[in-house]
């Protein structure tokens, strides 16, 4: 199951993070996690959030651009070697990380991992056969409410 | 000499106005007229004569087109020094309006017409809308600056005359213009390139799709735009778009336009005479090379203009349009001489660098050029927005939007210059001339 994670383009400028941030608050629409990949001249906010379809037109409506990609959400236990049993379902595949980041859940006991592969439908297979358990969209949602 | 104000247009047809007339014949009619523009000035204004007198001219010397030659430059330089009505040639109770061009720097330059201009330039933009296939039954939205701008009225009366129904919006209020776009059901409009980019991009956010509107036409000028530029505005609307070509100095807009064939400007010469001079020496250029425009007016009373330097930059195309029209065609204005950029001694134009933003896939027109000085070395950085098109969640893919921008300025300028990714509207949208170029040199030294 692939989850809806919305990238956002911004200049990198004192402030420009609070608007978006506005924008989805105004909404009541809550960020389940996001992270921000930077540059010295632009970065992209990407994130997860409980209602993606209605973020998306929130956002592109106040004139951001804004795109979505699917990515693929793991939980693993949060323990030492939880997140490389994962890479290792990829050994000597052609499927790339394109990137990926994490948030705890289950108060710290679990993390999720979010991952951004350039074949997610490949990836998902991948992770079923070598006996992982991929998130569901509205689980990834509940996670962070635990 | 025919003035056109009892004319009516309606139901008008290209065929019958001087656009297909044989050449000889247009020859013939160019030299009367400039036989009378020339005594009508030496008569009438001071400085010409003055300036016929000191090289032993006189009017009669005009014998043929070719003689044109010997006569005086008037440059824009002339009519600041006589602010603001010294070329006049008419006295004030002949005049019925006046314009005046935005001076960006001191005083405006100041035009006049009598009734019998207005007819002319009216003549000149009916036969304009007709080139682009806008006639009778067509709905106009009019969204050039009414005022002392000249594209206003200019374009107003041009389609008035010619049968169409004229929505005289004016500049500004991009939402309304898109309201009547749509509920006008308009088929036509005119205003200039960057702000009909403008009214695409806030129709797609207004959810208005363009394509299934009955517009059909658009009819831009007052800026120059690039080929890249009409590519793109052509594939995002269902409309045609057409250059026009005009400066307040000559009659206004109406001087040159393209046809069907879109491919160069046919100039309306039974009024207005072209000549392509080497812009350093003011040496005639033979047919085809490029070099500075210089316009004469043959039909207007007010103000004639004799040999004026435009600064713009083209060639007469030597070929015959396969339209038919006669009339010479001149490549579209890329660059004026007076917009040149020179950076660390490169000459720079903004069609260029626009040319080559738009050859990348997936870019906007959406940009401006920032000139600063560090360390006594100029540097330019272009600034363009991001679009839903280009924008990917990874920052490689940024990056590399970012390089092959860089490398395609690199290819077009033989400069490198920096690149700086910016937000939607980041870049002020203008209703009117786009402010392409910020230069700041001179503040930061």
């Amino acid at each position: 199951m692939k989850i809806h994670q919305l990238s956002l383009f911004l200049e990198n400028k004192p402030g420009r993070i609070l608007e978006p941030c506005r924008l989805l608050a105004a909404a009541a629409i809550d960020m389940c996690t996001l992270t921000l990949a930077d540059t010295e001249r632009f970065g992209i906010l990407r994130m997860i959030v409980s209602d993606w379809e209605k973020a998306l037109s929130v956002l592109q409506a106040a004139g951001f651009v804004v795109n979505t990609v699917e990515v693929v959400a793991v939980e693993v236990p949060d323990h030492p070697g939880g997140l490389s049993q994962i890479l290792e379902a990829f050994q000597d595949t052609d499927i790339n990380i394109e990137y990926m980041y994490a948030f705890p859940s289950e108060r710290g006991k679990k993390a999720v991992l979010i991952f951004r592969f350039d074949k997610p439908d490949s990836a998902i297979e991948r992770l079923k056969a070598s006996g992982i358990r991929v998130v569901e969209s509205d689980q990834v949602y509940n996670r962070i409410r635990e | 000499m025919s003035t056109h104000t009892s004319v009516h247009y309606q139901g008008f047809h290209p065929a019958s106005a001087p656009d297909f007339a044989p050449v000889p014949q247009m020859r013939k009619l160019q030299l009367d007229r400039l036989n009378y523009v020339v005594t009508r000035a030496y008569e009438n204004v001071s400085l010409f004569q003055a300036r016929l007198n000191s090289r032993a001219l006189r009017p009669d010397d005009i014998r043929m087109l070719e003689d044109i030659r010997k006569l005086p430059f008037t440059t824009k330089a002339d009519l600041r020094d006589t602010y603001p009505f010294g070329l006049f040639a008419s006295k004030m109770p002949e005049v019925v309006r006046l314009h005046a061009s935005s001076g960006t720097t001191g005083k405006p330059i100041v035009v006049a017409y009598t009734s019998e201009d207005v007819g002319v330039w009216t003549n000149a933009m009916v036969r304009c809308f007709a080139s682009c296939g806008v006639n009778q039954g067509d709905v106009v939205q009019n969204a050039y600056g009414y005022g002392l701008f000249t594209g206003g009225l200019g374009a107003h009366y041009g389609a008035e005359a010619i049968g169409a129904t004229v929505i005289p919006i004016s500049g500004g209020n991009t939402d309304r213009q898109i309201m009547v776009m749509k509920d006008f059901c308009v088929t036509a409009i005119c205003c200039t390139p960057s702000y009909f980019v403008h009214l695409l991009e806030r129709a797609m956010e207004l959810d208005v799709d363009v394509h299934s509107l009955p517009l059909r036409v658009g009819i831009f000028g007052a800026e120059p735009w690039s080929e890249s530029m009409r590519r793109f505005i052509e594939s995002h609307s269902s409309i045609r778009a057409y250059d026009i070509y005009g400066l307040s100095e000559i009659v206004g807009p109406g001087v040159g336009i393209e046809c069907s064939h879109q491919n160069g400007l046919h100039i309306l010469e039974d009024h207005f005479y072209p000549e392509i001079i080497n812009p350093e020496t003011g040496e005639p250029l033979e047919e085809g090379m490029e070099g500075e425009l210089v316009l004469t007016t043959l039909s207007k009373h007010a103000m004639p203009m004799i040999r004026y330097r435009t600064r713009d930059i083209t060639s007469l195309i030597p070929e015959p349009c396969p339209c038919g029209r006669t009339l010479r065609r001149i490549r579209r204005i890329a660059r004026r001489s007076d917009d040149m950029i020179i950076i660390r001694g490169v000459n720079v134009f903004a069609s260029q660098i626009e040319a080559a933003l738009l050859a990348v896939e997936g870019t906007l027109p959406h940009y401006q050029i920032i000139l600063t000085r560090s360390k006594g070395l100029d540097e330019m950085e272009i600034q363009v927005e991001v679009t839903p098109d280009v924008f990917s969640d990874k920052i490689g893919s940024m990056e590399a939007l970012n390089r092959n921008l860089v490398y395609a300025l690199e290819q077009a300028l033989g400069l490198r210059v920096a690149i700086r990714l910016v937000e939607p509207r980041a870049i002020q949208r203008s209703e009117g001339k786009a402010k392409r170029v910020i230069d700041r040199r001179n503040m930061d030294q």
